[in-house]
Protein backbone atom coordinates (compact mmCIF):
# COMPACT_ATOMS: atom_id res chain seq x y z
CA UNK A 1 0.00 0.00 0.00
CA UNK A 2 1.12 3.52 -0.63
CA UNK A 3 2.48 5.75 2.10
CA UNK A 4 -0.24 7.53 4.02
CA UNK A 5 0.12 11.04 2.67
CA UNK A 6 -2.82 12.91 1.28
CA UNK A 7 -1.15 12.73 -2.10
CA UNK A 8 -1.04 8.97 -2.10
CA UNK A 9 -4.58 8.01 -2.78
CA UNK A 10 -5.30 4.37 -2.30
CA UNK A 11 -4.78 2.80 -5.68
CA UNK A 12 -6.82 0.02 -7.08
CA UNK A 13 -4.57 -3.03 -6.74
CA UNK A 14 -5.71 -4.32 -10.04
CA UNK A 15 -3.52 -6.85 -11.82
CA UNK A 16 -0.02 -5.68 -12.47
CA UNK A 17 0.05 -4.80 -16.08
CA UNK A 18 2.47 -6.65 -18.26
CA UNK A 19 3.40 -3.27 -19.63
CA UNK A 20 4.28 -2.00 -16.17
CA UNK A 21 6.45 -5.06 -15.66
CA UNK A 22 8.09 -4.54 -19.00
CA UNK A 23 8.69 -0.87 -18.29
CA UNK A 24 10.29 -1.64 -14.96
CA UNK A 25 12.59 -4.19 -16.54
CA UNK A 26 13.48 -1.89 -19.40
CA UNK A 27 13.72 1.12 -17.17
CA UNK A 28 15.80 -0.57 -14.52
CA UNK A 29 18.32 -1.80 -16.99
CA UNK A 30 18.85 1.30 -19.02
CA UNK A 31 17.63 4.34 -17.15
CA UNK A 32 17.91 5.78 -13.70
CA UNK A 33 14.97 4.32 -11.92
CA UNK A 34 13.69 6.20 -8.94
CA UNK A 35 13.95 3.50 -6.34
CA UNK A 36 11.28 5.16 -4.27
CA UNK A 37 8.68 4.29 -6.87
CA UNK A 38 9.59 0.65 -6.69
CA UNK A 39 9.06 0.82 -2.94
CA UNK A 40 5.53 2.03 -3.59
CA UNK A 41 5.92 5.60 -2.38
CA UNK A 42 3.61 8.11 -4.06
CA UNK A 43 4.84 10.08 -7.01
CA UNK A 44 4.74 13.34 -5.09
CA UNK A 45 6.84 12.08 -2.19
CA UNK A 46 9.21 10.40 -4.60
CA UNK A 47 9.84 13.60 -6.42
CA UNK A 48 10.45 15.61 -3.28
CA UNK A 49 12.94 13.14 -1.92
CA UNK A 50 14.48 12.30 -5.24
CA UNK A 51 18.07 13.28 -5.33
CA UNK A 52 20.32 11.46 -7.74
CA UNK A 53 19.02 7.97 -8.32
CA UNK A 54 21.83 5.43 -8.60
CA UNK A 55 22.40 3.64 -11.86
CA UNK A 56 20.73 0.32 -11.58
CA UNK A 57 22.48 -2.90 -12.44
CA UNK A 58 21.27 -6.48 -12.51
CA UNK A 59 20.33 -6.47 -8.84
CA UNK A 60 18.43 -3.31 -9.54
CA UNK A 61 16.60 -5.00 -12.37
CA UNK A 62 15.50 -7.72 -10.02
CA UNK A 63 14.47 -5.13 -7.46
CA UNK A 64 12.53 -3.34 -10.14
CA UNK A 65 10.70 -6.43 -11.20
CA UNK A 66 9.99 -7.38 -7.59
CA UNK A 67 8.81 -3.86 -6.92
CA UNK A 68 6.50 -4.02 -9.87
CA UNK A 69 5.08 -7.29 -8.68
CA UNK A 70 4.69 -6.28 -5.05
CA UNK A 71 3.28 -2.77 -5.04
CA UNK A 72 2.95 -0.95 -8.32
CA UNK A 73 0.84 2.15 -8.53
CA UNK A 74 -0.38 3.02 -12.02
CA UNK A 75 2.96 3.92 -13.52
CA UNK A 76 3.57 7.61 -14.25
CA UNK A 77 0.04 8.67 -13.42
CA UNK A 78 -1.00 11.55 -11.21
CA UNK A 79 -3.80 11.03 -8.73
CA UNK A 80 -6.47 13.29 -7.33
CA UNK A 81 -5.49 14.26 -3.78
CA UNK A 82 -8.14 14.00 -1.11
CA UNK A 83 -9.53 17.19 0.35
CA UNK A 84 -7.80 17.77 3.72
CA UNK A 85 -11.22 18.43 5.34
CA UNK A 86 -14.88 17.52 4.75
CA UNK A 87 -16.82 19.18 1.91
CA UNK A 88 -18.76 21.39 4.34
CA UNK A 89 -15.71 22.49 6.35
CA UNK A 90 -15.44 25.86 4.64
CA UNK A 91 -19.11 26.79 5.06
CA UNK A 92 -20.62 29.30 4.93
CA UNK A 93 -17.85 31.01 3.00
CA UNK A 94 -17.49 28.30 0.40
CA UNK A 95 -20.48 26.00 0.19
CA UNK A 96 -20.28 22.22 0.35
CA UNK A 97 -21.88 21.73 -3.08
CA UNK A 98 -19.20 23.89 -4.70
CA UNK A 99 -16.45 21.99 -2.87
CA UNK A 100 -17.95 18.72 -4.06
CA UNK A 101 -18.22 19.69 -7.72
CA UNK A 102 -14.99 21.63 -7.72
CA UNK A 103 -12.93 18.80 -6.28
CA UNK A 104 -14.73 15.67 -7.48
CA UNK A 105 -15.50 16.90 -11.01
CA UNK A 106 -13.36 19.82 -12.09
CA UNK A 107 -10.10 18.88 -10.39
CA UNK A 108 -10.62 15.19 -11.15
CA UNK A 109 -11.01 16.05 -14.85
CA UNK A 110 -7.72 17.96 -14.86
CA UNK A 111 -5.99 14.94 -13.33
CA UNK A 112 -7.50 12.56 -15.88
CA UNK A 113 -6.62 14.87 -18.76
CA UNK A 114 -3.06 15.56 -17.73
CA UNK A 115 -2.48 11.82 -17.43
CA UNK A 116 -3.85 11.43 -20.94
CA UNK A 117 -1.68 14.24 -22.24
CA UNK A 118 1.44 12.73 -20.67
CA UNK A 119 0.85 9.10 -21.63
CA UNK A 120 4.15 7.60 -22.65
CA UNK A 121 6.16 10.69 -21.76
CA UNK A 122 9.02 10.76 -19.28
CA UNK A 123 7.91 11.07 -15.71
CA UNK A 124 8.01 14.39 -13.89
CA UNK A 125 6.68 15.54 -10.57
CA UNK A 126 3.68 17.81 -10.77
CA UNK A 127 5.84 20.69 -9.60
CA UNK A 128 8.54 19.98 -12.19
CA UNK A 129 5.86 19.79 -14.86
CA UNK A 130 4.89 23.43 -14.42
CA UNK A 131 8.03 25.13 -15.72
CA UNK A 132 7.66 24.07 -19.36
CA UNK A 133 3.91 23.52 -19.26
CA UNK A 134 3.15 26.24 -21.79
CA UNK A 135 5.61 25.00 -24.38
CA UNK A 136 4.46 21.41 -23.72
CA UNK A 137 1.14 22.20 -25.37
CA UNK A 138 -2.46 22.98 -24.41
CA UNK A 139 -3.14 19.60 -22.77
CA UNK A 140 -0.29 19.94 -20.29
CA UNK A 141 -0.76 23.68 -19.93
CA UNK A 142 -4.44 23.53 -19.06
CA UNK A 143 -4.68 20.23 -17.25
CA UNK A 144 -1.20 20.13 -15.71
CA UNK A 145 -1.66 23.69 -14.57
CA UNK A 146 -5.17 22.92 -13.40
CA UNK A 147 -3.98 19.94 -11.36
CA UNK A 148 -1.21 21.88 -9.63
CA UNK A 149 -3.32 24.98 -9.00
CA UNK A 150 -6.13 23.05 -7.38
CA UNK A 151 -3.73 20.91 -5.32
CA UNK A 152 -2.37 24.15 -3.81
CA UNK A 153 -5.88 25.59 -3.45
CA UNK A 154 -7.24 22.80 -1.22
CA UNK A 155 -4.14 22.75 0.97
CA UNK A 156 -3.98 26.50 1.58
CA UNK A 157 -7.54 26.59 2.93
CA UNK A 158 -9.10 25.29 6.10
CA UNK A 159 -12.07 25.86 8.39
CA UNK A 160 -12.42 29.52 9.37
CA UNK A 161 -10.17 30.16 12.36
CA UNK A 162 -10.02 33.94 12.53
CA UNK A 163 -6.23 33.75 12.44
CA UNK A 164 -4.20 35.93 10.11
CA UNK A 165 -0.60 35.67 8.98
CA UNK A 166 2.12 35.59 11.64
CA UNK A 167 5.89 35.56 11.95
CA UNK A 168 8.12 36.10 8.96
CA UNK A 169 5.26 36.03 6.45
CA UNK A 170 3.35 38.73 8.33
CA UNK A 171 6.46 40.90 8.28
CA UNK A 172 6.91 40.39 4.56
CA UNK A 173 3.25 41.26 3.93
CA UNK A 174 3.62 44.50 5.86
CA UNK A 175 6.81 45.32 3.97
CA UNK A 176 5.27 44.75 0.55
CA UNK A 177 1.77 46.13 1.05
CA UNK A 178 1.85 48.30 4.17
CA UNK A 179 -0.50 46.16 6.23
CA UNK A 180 -2.53 42.98 6.09
CA UNK A 181 -5.67 45.02 5.33
CA UNK A 182 -3.95 46.80 2.46
CA UNK A 183 -2.76 43.43 1.17
CA UNK A 184 -6.36 42.17 1.18
CA UNK A 185 -7.50 45.31 -0.64
CA UNK A 186 -4.94 44.91 -3.40
CA UNK A 187 -5.48 41.17 -3.68
CA UNK A 188 -9.25 41.64 -3.85
CA UNK A 189 -9.01 44.34 -6.52
CA UNK A 190 -6.72 42.25 -8.70
CA UNK A 191 -8.80 39.10 -8.23
CA UNK A 192 -11.97 40.96 -9.16
CA UNK A 193 -10.25 42.59 -12.12
CA UNK A 194 -9.04 39.35 -13.73
CA UNK A 195 -11.37 39.19 -16.72
CA UNK A 196 -12.76 35.79 -17.59
CA UNK A 197 -11.27 32.66 -16.05
CA UNK A 198 -8.06 32.67 -14.07
CA UNK A 199 -6.32 32.88 -10.73
CA UNK A 200 -4.99 35.55 -8.39
CA UNK A 201 -1.69 34.76 -6.67
CA UNK A 202 0.41 35.88 -3.75
CA UNK A 203 3.99 34.95 -4.50
CA UNK A 204 7.62 35.43 -3.55
CA UNK A 205 9.77 37.25 -6.08
CA UNK A 206 13.42 36.35 -6.73
CA UNK A 207 14.51 39.19 -4.44
CA UNK A 208 12.47 37.68 -1.59
CA UNK A 209 9.74 40.30 -1.56
CA UNK A 210 6.06 39.49 -1.95
CA UNK A 211 3.86 40.41 -4.90
CA UNK A 212 0.32 39.89 -6.15
CA UNK A 213 -0.53 39.10 -9.76
CA UNK A 214 -3.13 37.25 -11.80
CA UNK A 215 -2.98 34.70 -14.58
CA UNK A 216 -5.54 33.59 -17.17
CA UNK A 217 -7.19 30.18 -17.31
CA UNK A 218 -4.93 27.57 -15.61
CA UNK A 219 -1.61 29.34 -16.10
CA UNK A 220 0.43 29.95 -12.96
CA UNK A 221 3.60 31.89 -12.09
CA UNK A 222 5.71 28.70 -12.00
CA UNK A 223 5.30 28.39 -15.77
CA UNK A 224 7.82 30.06 -18.03
CA UNK A 225 5.73 32.79 -19.62
CA UNK A 226 2.87 32.07 -17.25
CA UNK A 227 2.73 35.29 -15.31
CA UNK A 228 3.95 38.83 -15.85
CA UNK A 229 5.46 38.79 -12.37
CA UNK A 230 8.21 36.24 -11.89
CA UNK A 231 7.45 34.67 -8.52
CA UNK A 232 6.86 31.46 -6.59
CA UNK A 233 3.18 31.20 -5.70
CA UNK A 234 2.36 30.42 -2.06
CA UNK A 235 -1.35 31.32 -2.14
CA UNK A 236 -3.82 31.24 -5.01
CA UNK A 237 -7.47 32.17 -5.46
CA UNK A 238 -9.49 30.45 -8.18
CA UNK A 239 -11.71 33.03 -9.90
CA UNK A 240 -13.12 30.73 -12.56
CA UNK A 241 -16.90 31.02 -12.27
CA UNK A 242 -17.18 27.36 -11.24
CA UNK A 243 -15.33 28.28 -8.04
CA UNK A 244 -18.16 30.47 -6.79
CA UNK A 245 -21.17 30.47 -9.08
CA UNK A 246 -23.49 28.11 -7.16
CA UNK A 247 -23.45 30.37 -4.10
CA UNK A 248 -22.40 33.79 -5.37
CA UNK A 249 -23.47 33.81 -9.04
CA UNK A 250 -22.05 36.98 -10.58
CA UNK A 251 -21.01 38.43 -7.20
CA UNK A 252 -17.31 37.66 -7.43
CA UNK A 253 -16.22 40.43 -4.99
CA UNK A 254 -18.43 38.85 -2.29
CA UNK A 255 -16.77 35.47 -2.90
CA UNK A 256 -13.31 37.00 -2.70
CA UNK A 257 -14.14 38.70 0.58
CA UNK A 258 -15.58 35.47 2.04
CA UNK A 259 -12.61 33.41 0.89
CA UNK A 260 -10.20 35.32 3.14
CA UNK A 261 -12.01 33.70 6.08
CA UNK A 262 -10.89 30.24 5.06
CA UNK A 263 -7.25 30.89 4.22
CA UNK A 264 -5.08 28.80 6.55
CA UNK A 265 -2.34 31.32 7.24
CA UNK A 266 -0.31 28.83 9.29
CA UNK A 267 -0.06 26.61 6.21
CA UNK A 268 0.66 29.54 3.93
CA UNK A 269 3.32 30.67 6.42
CA UNK A 270 4.95 27.25 6.03
CA UNK A 271 4.67 27.44 2.24
CA UNK A 272 6.51 30.74 2.53
CA UNK A 273 9.30 29.74 4.92
CA UNK A 274 9.88 26.16 3.67
CA UNK A 275 9.62 26.87 -0.04
CA UNK A 276 8.85 30.36 -1.30
CA UNK A 277 11.50 32.11 0.75
CA UNK A 278 14.03 29.63 -0.66
CA UNK A 279 12.91 30.28 -4.21
CA UNK A 280 11.37 26.82 -4.49
CA UNK A 281 7.86 26.00 -5.59
CA UNK A 282 5.53 24.32 -3.14
CA UNK A 283 5.66 20.64 -4.12
CA UNK A 284 2.49 18.71 -4.90
CA UNK B 1 -36.64 65.07 -26.39
CA UNK B 2 -33.28 63.61 -27.15
CA UNK B 3 -34.35 60.34 -25.56
CA UNK B 4 -37.46 59.93 -27.67
CA UNK B 5 -35.63 60.94 -30.81
CA UNK B 6 -33.17 58.12 -30.39
CA UNK B 7 -35.25 55.42 -28.72
CA UNK B 8 -36.22 52.53 -30.94
CA UNK B 9 -39.51 50.84 -30.09
CA UNK B 10 -39.44 47.12 -29.56
CA UNK B 11 -41.25 45.52 -32.47
CA UNK B 12 -42.70 42.34 -31.00
CA UNK B 13 -44.75 41.62 -34.13
CA UNK B 14 -41.72 40.07 -35.75
CA UNK B 15 -40.85 36.70 -34.24
CA UNK B 16 -37.24 37.47 -34.58
CA UNK B 17 -36.45 40.99 -33.61
CA UNK B 18 -32.95 42.09 -34.17
CA UNK B 19 -32.41 43.71 -30.83
CA UNK B 20 -30.06 46.54 -31.34
CA UNK B 21 -28.91 48.23 -28.20
CA UNK B 22 -31.19 51.15 -27.69
CA UNK B 23 -28.89 54.07 -27.64
CA UNK B 24 -30.02 57.15 -25.83
CA UNK B 25 -28.25 60.42 -26.31
CA UNK B 26 -27.49 62.29 -23.11
CA UNK B 27 -26.94 66.05 -23.11
CA UNK B 28 -23.73 67.11 -21.38
CA UNK B 29 -22.76 70.22 -19.49
CA UNK B 30 -21.50 71.66 -22.73
CA UNK B 31 -25.12 71.61 -23.94
CA UNK B 32 -24.17 69.39 -26.83
CA UNK B 33 -24.81 65.69 -27.11
CA UNK B 34 -21.35 64.18 -27.21
CA UNK B 35 -21.90 60.85 -25.55
CA UNK B 36 -24.44 58.11 -26.12
CA UNK B 37 -25.23 55.69 -23.33
CA UNK B 38 -25.74 52.06 -24.16
CA UNK B 39 -28.73 50.32 -22.64
CA UNK B 40 -29.62 46.76 -21.84
CA UNK B 41 -31.94 45.36 -24.53
CA UNK B 42 -34.99 43.47 -23.30
CA UNK B 43 -35.09 39.72 -23.67
CA UNK B 44 -37.38 38.99 -26.65
CA UNK B 45 -39.14 36.29 -24.63
CA UNK B 46 -39.99 35.39 -21.03
CA UNK B 47 -37.15 34.19 -18.82
CA UNK B 48 -38.64 30.69 -18.62
CA UNK B 49 -39.39 30.43 -22.35
CA UNK B 50 -36.28 28.42 -23.17
CA UNK B 51 -36.85 25.70 -20.60
CA UNK B 52 -35.85 22.95 -20.27
CA UNK B 53 -32.84 23.76 -22.43
CA UNK B 54 -31.89 26.83 -20.43
CA UNK B 55 -33.47 27.47 -17.05
CA UNK B 56 -35.35 30.64 -16.10
CA UNK B 57 -32.85 31.18 -13.28
CA UNK B 58 -29.93 31.23 -15.68
CA UNK B 59 -31.73 33.49 -18.17
CA UNK B 60 -32.64 35.98 -15.46
CA UNK B 61 -29.18 36.20 -13.93
CA UNK B 62 -27.42 36.05 -17.30
CA UNK B 63 -29.48 38.94 -18.69
CA UNK B 64 -30.19 41.17 -15.70
CA UNK B 65 -26.83 40.71 -13.96
CA UNK B 66 -24.07 39.69 -16.34
CA UNK B 67 -25.18 41.49 -19.50
CA UNK B 68 -26.39 44.46 -17.45
CA UNK B 69 -22.97 44.75 -15.83
CA UNK B 70 -21.27 44.82 -19.22
CA UNK B 71 -23.56 47.68 -20.25
CA UNK B 72 -22.93 49.62 -17.04
CA UNK B 73 -19.18 49.12 -17.19
CA UNK B 74 -19.07 49.91 -20.89
CA UNK B 75 -20.78 53.24 -20.30
CA UNK B 76 -18.41 54.02 -17.44
CA UNK B 77 -15.36 53.17 -19.55
CA UNK B 78 -16.59 55.19 -22.52
CA UNK B 79 -17.26 58.18 -20.27
CA UNK B 80 -13.74 57.99 -18.87
CA UNK B 81 -12.40 57.57 -22.40
CA UNK B 82 -14.21 60.67 -23.62
CA UNK B 83 -12.81 62.67 -20.71
CA UNK B 84 -9.29 61.36 -21.35
CA UNK B 85 -9.61 62.16 -25.03
CA UNK B 86 -10.80 65.67 -24.28
CA UNK B 87 -7.74 66.16 -22.09
CA UNK B 88 -5.45 64.58 -24.67
CA UNK B 89 -4.40 61.96 -22.11
CA UNK B 90 -3.17 59.23 -24.44
CA UNK B 91 -1.92 57.00 -21.63
CA UNK B 92 -5.35 56.97 -20.02
CA UNK B 93 -7.03 56.31 -23.37
CA UNK B 94 -4.80 53.30 -23.98
CA UNK B 95 -5.27 52.03 -20.43
CA UNK B 96 -9.06 52.06 -20.96
CA UNK B 97 -9.00 50.00 -24.13
CA UNK B 98 -9.06 46.70 -22.27
CA UNK B 99 -12.21 47.66 -20.41
CA UNK B 100 -13.86 48.85 -23.62
CA UNK B 101 -12.99 45.58 -25.35
CA UNK B 102 -14.22 43.43 -22.43
CA UNK B 103 -17.42 45.26 -21.79
CA UNK B 104 -18.15 46.40 -25.32
CA UNK B 105 -17.55 42.88 -26.54
CA UNK B 106 -19.73 41.52 -23.75
CA UNK B 107 -22.53 43.90 -24.71
CA UNK B 108 -22.31 43.12 -28.42
CA UNK B 109 -22.07 39.37 -27.90
CA UNK B 110 -24.99 39.10 -25.51
CA UNK B 111 -27.17 41.41 -27.59
CA UNK B 112 -26.69 39.03 -30.50
CA UNK B 113 -27.15 35.98 -28.27
CA UNK B 114 -30.67 36.91 -27.09
CA UNK B 115 -31.81 37.24 -30.71
CA UNK B 116 -30.17 33.92 -31.60
CA UNK B 117 -32.49 32.11 -29.17
CA UNK B 118 -36.22 31.50 -29.31
CA UNK B 119 -38.76 29.31 -27.54
CA UNK B 120 -39.79 26.20 -29.46
CA UNK B 121 -43.26 27.77 -29.78
CA UNK B 122 -41.70 30.55 -31.83
CA UNK B 123 -39.56 28.45 -34.11
CA UNK B 124 -36.70 27.71 -31.71
CA UNK B 125 -34.80 24.69 -33.00
CA UNK B 126 -36.76 24.67 -36.28
CA UNK B 127 -34.32 24.72 -39.15
CA UNK B 128 -37.04 24.87 -41.79
CA UNK B 129 -37.11 28.59 -41.04
CA UNK B 130 -33.56 28.88 -42.41
CA UNK B 131 -33.47 27.25 -45.86
CA UNK B 132 -30.47 29.20 -47.19
CA UNK B 133 -28.44 28.62 -44.06
CA UNK B 134 -29.31 24.95 -44.12
CA UNK B 135 -28.19 24.66 -47.73
CA UNK B 136 -24.94 26.45 -46.99
CA UNK B 137 -24.30 24.28 -43.92
CA UNK B 138 -24.93 21.10 -45.89
CA UNK B 139 -22.62 22.31 -48.64
CA UNK B 140 -19.89 23.11 -46.12
CA UNK B 141 -20.12 20.19 -43.69
CA UNK B 142 -22.05 17.55 -45.60
CA UNK B 143 -24.93 17.46 -43.18
CA UNK B 144 -26.49 19.51 -40.41
CA UNK B 145 -25.62 16.76 -37.92
CA UNK B 146 -21.95 16.86 -38.85
CA UNK B 147 -21.99 20.64 -38.54
CA UNK B 148 -23.54 20.47 -35.05
CA UNK B 149 -21.09 17.80 -33.91
CA UNK B 150 -18.14 19.83 -35.18
CA UNK B 151 -19.49 23.04 -33.69
CA UNK B 152 -20.04 21.39 -30.32
CA UNK B 153 -16.62 19.74 -30.19
CA UNK B 154 -14.89 22.98 -31.13
CA UNK B 155 -16.91 25.05 -28.70
CA UNK B 156 -16.63 22.56 -25.83
CA UNK B 157 -12.87 22.76 -26.21
CA UNK B 158 -12.74 26.50 -25.49
CA UNK B 159 -10.36 26.87 -22.54
CA UNK B 160 -11.83 28.93 -19.76
CA UNK B 161 -14.34 31.54 -20.85
CA UNK B 162 -15.38 32.29 -24.41
CA UNK B 163 -17.84 31.82 -27.24
CA UNK B 164 -18.45 29.47 -30.15
CA UNK B 165 -19.61 31.10 -33.37
CA UNK B 166 -21.05 30.30 -36.73
CA UNK B 167 -19.78 33.15 -38.84
CA UNK B 168 -19.86 34.29 -42.44
CA UNK B 169 -16.67 34.98 -44.31
CA UNK B 170 -17.30 37.63 -46.99
CA UNK B 171 -13.99 37.09 -48.73
CA UNK B 172 -14.65 33.43 -49.45
CA UNK B 173 -18.47 33.61 -49.36
CA UNK B 174 -18.53 30.73 -46.92
CA UNK B 175 -19.62 29.79 -43.44
CA UNK B 176 -17.04 29.14 -40.74
CA UNK B 177 -16.99 27.86 -37.18
CA UNK B 178 -14.83 29.99 -34.92
CA UNK B 179 -14.21 30.46 -31.22
CA UNK B 180 -13.24 33.57 -29.31
CA UNK B 181 -11.79 33.96 -25.85
CA UNK B 182 -13.45 35.93 -23.08
CA UNK B 183 -15.71 38.60 -24.63
CA UNK B 184 -13.66 39.19 -27.76
CA UNK B 185 -16.30 39.93 -30.40
CA UNK B 186 -16.32 37.86 -33.58
CA UNK B 187 -15.46 41.02 -35.49
CA UNK B 188 -11.89 40.49 -34.25
CA UNK B 189 -11.71 37.49 -36.60
CA UNK B 190 -13.13 39.33 -39.60
CA UNK B 191 -16.21 37.10 -39.68
CA UNK B 192 -19.81 38.31 -39.56
CA UNK B 193 -21.62 36.76 -36.59
CA UNK B 194 -24.62 34.61 -37.47
CA UNK B 195 -25.01 32.42 -34.36
CA UNK B 196 -23.13 32.60 -31.09
CA UNK B 197 -23.11 30.23 -28.13
CA UNK B 198 -21.86 31.57 -24.81
CA UNK B 199 -19.69 29.01 -23.00
CA UNK B 200 -18.68 31.13 -20.07
CA UNK B 201 -19.60 28.98 -17.07
CA UNK B 202 -22.24 31.53 -16.05
CA UNK B 203 -24.18 30.56 -19.21
CA UNK B 204 -24.84 27.01 -18.00
CA UNK B 205 -23.36 26.23 -14.59
CA UNK B 206 -26.44 26.44 -12.38
CA UNK B 207 -28.10 23.82 -14.55
CA UNK B 208 -25.37 21.76 -16.19
CA UNK B 209 -22.47 22.21 -13.71
CA UNK B 210 -19.23 21.06 -15.32
CA UNK B 211 -20.96 19.17 -18.14
CA UNK B 212 -20.58 21.78 -20.87
CA UNK B 213 -21.24 19.22 -23.66
CA UNK B 214 -24.77 18.58 -22.32
CA UNK B 215 -25.55 22.31 -22.49
CA UNK B 216 -24.26 22.42 -26.05
CA UNK B 217 -26.46 19.48 -27.03
CA UNK B 218 -29.53 21.06 -25.45
CA UNK B 219 -29.15 24.56 -26.87
CA UNK B 220 -29.79 23.46 -30.46
CA UNK B 221 -33.41 22.96 -29.43
CA UNK B 222 -33.83 26.71 -28.88
CA UNK B 223 -31.71 28.19 -31.65
CA UNK B 224 -33.66 30.89 -33.48
CA UNK B 225 -32.86 29.75 -37.02
CA UNK B 226 -35.07 32.47 -38.49
CA UNK B 227 -32.72 35.04 -36.96
CA UNK B 228 -29.67 33.19 -38.28
CA UNK B 229 -31.26 33.24 -41.75
CA UNK B 230 -31.87 37.00 -41.50
CA UNK B 231 -28.30 37.65 -40.46
CA UNK B 232 -27.00 35.44 -43.25
CA UNK B 233 -29.06 37.28 -45.85
CA UNK B 234 -27.86 40.63 -44.53
CA UNK B 235 -24.23 39.49 -44.43
CA UNK B 236 -24.30 38.33 -48.03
Amino acid sequence: ELAGSSYAREVDMAPVRVLTLGLFVFGASGLQMPKNLAAGVSRADASVSRGVAPRVGRRGMLAGVMGALIASPAFAEYTLPDLPYPYEALEPHIDAATMRFHHDKHHATYVANVNKALAGKPEKSLLELQKDAISAGPGVRNSGGGHYNHALFWEEMGPASGKGPSGELAKKIDEAFGSFDKFKEEFSAKAAGRFGSGWCWLGVKPDGSLAIDTTPNQDNPLMDGGCETKMVPILGLDVWEHAYYLKYQNRRPEYISAWFNVVDWDKVGKFYSDYGAKGKGVPF
Amino acid sequence: AFASAFARPLDRSLPSTVMLARVRAVPTLRGVCTRAKHTLPDLPFEANALEPAISAEIMTIHHSKHHNTYVTNLNAALEKYADAEAKGDMAAMIALQGAIKFNGGGHVNHSIFWTNLAPTTCGGGDMSTAPSVQKAIEKQWGSVDTFKTTFNATTAAVQGSGWGWLGYCKASDSLKIATCANQDPLSTTGLVPLLGVDVWEHAYYLQYKNVRPDYLKAIWGVVNWRNVEERFAKAK
